[in-house]
């Protein structure tokens, strides 16, 4: 068994993987751009990576999606950023400059590491995370937390309009999503 | 060693309907060659142009594209090498005018002048790899390395250039953007 896969009884709300990976295929989205992040790795990373539905693309640095998307959309491609937290915040120049100021659709799923799903990222004793979405405020980029199956309906009509409008967005991996 | 606007003259020679991505002083002494709508400027942030060349590439894998990016750019962005090496696409033609100077900032010198890219791509499994250092060489050529299946690197060792104006509103005028996607879409 993958050692990132969640082990029997560690979490007691499920956030099914397949059905994230449903909604970002139903999205339109063919090209998935990614730096592994632990809390998506097992749930999503690994099944999107045997997927032929989608064009895994490994990168070194999280900020090179950014790019990668947006020539991407020249190209009328749909792609989904999967990274962890921190590489966000690796990347805000980037963010900044390619999907902020030249208005680009910036899809990206962030997982946050270290979030305990029952409380509010924001109020999370984690500084990394806590600052995620006052960041996101900060820069307008709208957001999205996805912690339980129901929040996934949230997935695609975030990237249709992100697509539609010319923006970014954001969406928050609060729990580890589950491989079934 | 060789000028950047003279190498870029000899490349245009053989440039048609490929995506040129360029920034900074590359993108003003590629502009000055003439207004093309399949011209890539607004990178958003320095060191991902090559990101974006891949994006393109990977997009439009019927298109070529160019980039022609600075060694300042690029060391900001190493990690592309292996990046664009690994995704291998055919279509795309990576330029790093290495001049040794960050010249948009105050033509301050970069690291180490003597970095070598060329085999940095090499070892990072591109499928072509050139360096050219004499103009001659460079312009007889540009056509044999643009056509190669890529990914194709190539190192240009070209000197500073006379200070130059960066006229960025004009460079990263939205309707540029608007212009470059509907050109997409019509090749």
């Amino acid at each position: 068994m993958d050692a990132d896969l969640l082990e029997a009884g560690e979490d007691t709300i499920e956030l099914k993987g397949s059905s994230i990976i449903a909604a970002i295929k139903a999205s339109g989205v063919e090209f998935i751009l990614s730096v592994p992040d632990i809390v998506t790795s097992g749930g999503l990373l690994r099944p999107i990576s045997r997927d032929p539905a989608f064009k895994l693309i490994r990168v070194c640095k999280e900020d090179e999606c950014i790019g990668i998307a947006s020539g991407l959309s020249y190209c009328d491609k749909r792609a989904l950023t999967l990274i962890q937290y921190t590489g966000f915040l690796d990347s805000i120049n980037a963010i900044r400059g390619v999907a902020v100021e030249y208005r680009q659709p910036i899809c990206m799923m962030i997982g946050l590491l270290g979030h305990d799903p029952s409380t509010a990222p924001r109020n999370s004793p984690r500084y990394g995370v806590r600052i995620i979405e006052p960041i996101l405020d900060a820069m307008g980029i709208p957001h999205h937390l996805i912690n339980e199956d129901a929040d996934v309906a949230k997935i695609r009509p975030a990237i249709e309009d992100a697509y539609a409008a010319s923006h970014p967005v954001a969406l928050l991996i609060g729990r580890r999503p589950s491989a079934s | 060693m060789m000028k950047r606007d003279e190498c870029f003259r000899a490349l245009a020679r053989h440039v048609t309907d490929e995506v040129v991505v360029a920034t900074y002083s590359s993108a003003v002494d590629w502009l000055a060659l003439g207004e093309r709508a399949l011209n890539y400027f607004s990178v958003g942030a320095m060191g991902v142009d090559s990101s974006h060349a891949l994006g393109l590439a990977l997009g439009r894998p019927d298109k070529r594209i160019i980039c022609l990016q600075g060694d300042g750019s690029l060391l900001m962005n190493l990690g592309c090498l292996v990046t664009i090496a690994a995704a291998a696409p055919k279509n795309l033609v990576h330029m790093v005018v290495q001049n040794g100077t960050y010249e948009a900032n105050g033509s301050h010198p970069i690291p180490n002048t003597k970095v070598e890219f060329a085999a940095m791509a090499r070892a990072a499994g591109y499928a072509h790899v050139h360096e050219f250092s004499e103009l001659a060489n460079f312009e007889q050529q540009a056509a044999h390395v643009l056509k190669q299946d890529g990914p194709v690197f190539a190192t240009l060792h070209v000197e500073r250039s006379k200070p130059l104006t960066y006229d960025y509103a004009n460079l990263y005028d939205p309707a540029r953007r608007v212009a470059l996607k509907a050109a997409l879409r019509a090749s």
